[in-house]
């Protein structure tokens, strides 16, 4: 019962694909589980949208919203349907196929993604051997598919958010591999479901995750802030800082665009979750060892879904980074911690096992994180301030 | 040679026509794009999943959007009065056709002197990444020190000049 639960989507697809003449059941089943990662992942962005905004709402201490259906959880229906009726207005002097081709390409590079995250046990659409790399080269694409949509709309706004978002794009980028490397040195394989099979075993009752172990929490925490500054999310959401630039890139986007822009940014947010549960938090493993008996994939997307959270929690709490502040948070902090740490890991394979390797690693990642963070801040001074406005 | 190679070519040999043949700049860095993807394709085709992605990742990733960069930075985006043509064409041709025959020779002679194996030999990812540190890890690390030289030339390059330093 527990095992027919745990692969309970597995076994479906096994028996609908079953109905079909032989010839044509791997295409089904390849196709099956396409439709369904096309399926879930948007209606779970319909309903983390609405979690956001309430969220947000409550931290802000507004009510958020409350009109459509109980609790205002049909909201994502009604926004939908707006932006489905909405004119569609492409700027005059835009280039106009390149306008059209650039949420086009956003999507399915972002989608792609998806292929190669396990979500379950046996659940992996592609079982690829170097599917950390295919990933990788998926959020690659990305990039040019924000510059095309900040360059063809002709407008300044939209091409100043653009560069901004690539320059982050291209910096946050290294951080992310790098600290992914990290993960693919003590595992050995770019494959992700032996990535995850790494980490499966427990002593005790506690899971042998990579985030419990010194290098892992640091290449955790820094694969967060790339993670973070991936997906503009606040407080890395300068390419569409409001106050400053409209929306960035997608200023010239509107209607059922622009609605495609909003669902590929919270499909790259569930993506880069996923693969940051990969890697660090296990996968589809359970936390404790008496926790076996819930489903894989249970387990797989309430992690995602904490992840979510989390990004929620930090835009409704922290403020935005100015431009500067961002790269040289990214350079000379952010990535030498993140080369630092991946010695760390060489260090931590070849100590072998034992509690020497605890101590020497942790002291090492402590001491170096204590003085880069002492000489970085050493010429601030953060005293009282005074705003004027606010005299 | 499936009609999967002959569709990846054509895109491949557009792309990058389109590239030398279009006018304003950004297009033609879009087109490039076109040509590393459809090389990457063919390499995907031929069962090169390292070298397809590495493709991706480094050329749409990061050459494609340096191009870019560069083209924007340096109010190139602007179309050109006269035409795309360089005056020293003439030049270009004899060099590229010099490059296309050296290349053309080398392939023709290696098809042809490499014995046809039966079988398609599976290089998987970790063969590769076993070959890179026991066998060529003198290349890789001579590669590294380069890069880290290019990469500290930039840094100084990019550097502030400081107030009143002689």
């Amino acid at each position: 019962m527990i095992d027919k639960m745990d692969q309970i989507f597995v076994l479906l697809q096994h028996w609908l694909v079953a109905f079909l003449p032989l010839s044509l059941q791997p295409v089904a089943s390849v196709l099956l589980a396409v439709v369904a990662i096309v399926c879930v992942f948007p209606a779970l962005f319909a309903l983390t949208t609405v979690f956001e905004r309430k969220g947000l709402a409550r931290i802000q201490n507004r009510i958020g919203p409350n009109r459509v259906g109980p609790f205002g959880i049909m909201q994502p229906i009604a926004d939908g349907i707006k932006s489905l009726t909405k004119e569609d207005i492409v700027p005059s002097i835009a280039n106009a196929p390149v306008h059209f081709l650039a949420p086009v390409v956003l999507v399915v590079a972002v989608f792609m993604g998806f292929a190669v995250l396990p979500m379950g046990r046996n659940m992996v659409l592609v079982d690829m051997d170097a599917g950390l790399l295919f990933y990788f080269a998926m959020g690659a694409s990305t990039e040019v598919s924000v510059f095309m949509a900040g360059w063809s709309s002709r407008n300044k706004y939209s091409l100043l958010g653009a560069m901004r978002a690539v320059a982050q794009m291209i910096s946050y980028e290294v951080v992310l591999l790098l600290s992914s490397v990290s993960v693919v040195m003590i595992a050995g394989s770019l494959s992700l479901t032996k990535i995850v099979a790494a980490q499966s075993g427990y002593t005790g009752i506690f899971p042998h995750w990579y985030i419990f172990t010194p290098w892992g929490l640091v290449g955790f925490i820094m694969y967060a802030i790339a993670a973070t500054a991936e997906t503009n999310r606040s407080p890395f959401d300068l390419p569409e800082g409001e106050s400053e630039l409209v929306a960035g890139y997608h200023t010239e986007y509107s209607g059922f665009k622009f609605a495609l822009f909003f669902l590929g940014e919270y499909l790259a947010m569930f993506s880069i979750s996923g693969l940051g549960t990969t890697l660090f938090l296990g996968g589809w493993s359970a936390p404790f060892s008496f926790l076996t008996f819930i489903p894989s994939w249970i387990w797989f997307f309430s992690k995602l879904m904490m992840s979510i959270f989390v990004f929620i929690w930090m835009r409704g709490t922290l403020p935005r980074l100015r431009q500067d502040q961002l790269m040289n948070f990214a350079w000379k902090f952010v990535l030498p911690l993140t080369l630092l740490n991946l010695m760390v890991t060489a260090l931590w394979r070849f100590m072998g096992e034992g509690w020497a390797r605890w101590g020497v690693c942790s002291a090492i990642l402590i001491a170096a994180y204590i003085l880069m963070g002492r000489v970085g801040m050493y010429k601030e001074h953060f005293g009282p301030r005074r705003y004027r406005y606010a005299e | 040679m499936s009609p999967v190679f002959y569709l990846v070519s054509a895109m491949t040999v557009a792309g990058a026509l389109a590239a030398v043949l279009l006018k304003p700049l950004v297009h033609c860095a879009l087109a490039v794009t076109v040509a590393f993807a459809g090389l990457a394709f063919l390499f995907l085709s031929l069962d090169a999943q390292f070298a397809g992605f590495a493709q991706i990742l480094v050329y749409i990733g990061a050459v494609a959007i340096l191009i870019v960069f560069a083209i924007l930075l340096t109010k190139g985006s602007e179309l050109p009065r006269d035409g795309v043509f360089s005056r020293s064409w003439l030049a270009g041709v004899v060099i590229s056709a010099a490059v296309f025959a050296a290349l053309g020779w080398a392939i023709l002679r290696s098809a042809w002197t490499l014995p046809h194996e039966a079988a398609v030999p599976a290089v998987t990812v970790h063969d590769i990444g076993v070959a890179l540190v026991d066998r060529y890890v003198l290349p890789l690390e001579i590669v590294a020190l380069l890069l880290t030289a290019a990469t500290i030339g930039a840094v100084i390059v990019a550097m502030h000049e400081k107030e009143g330093a002689k």
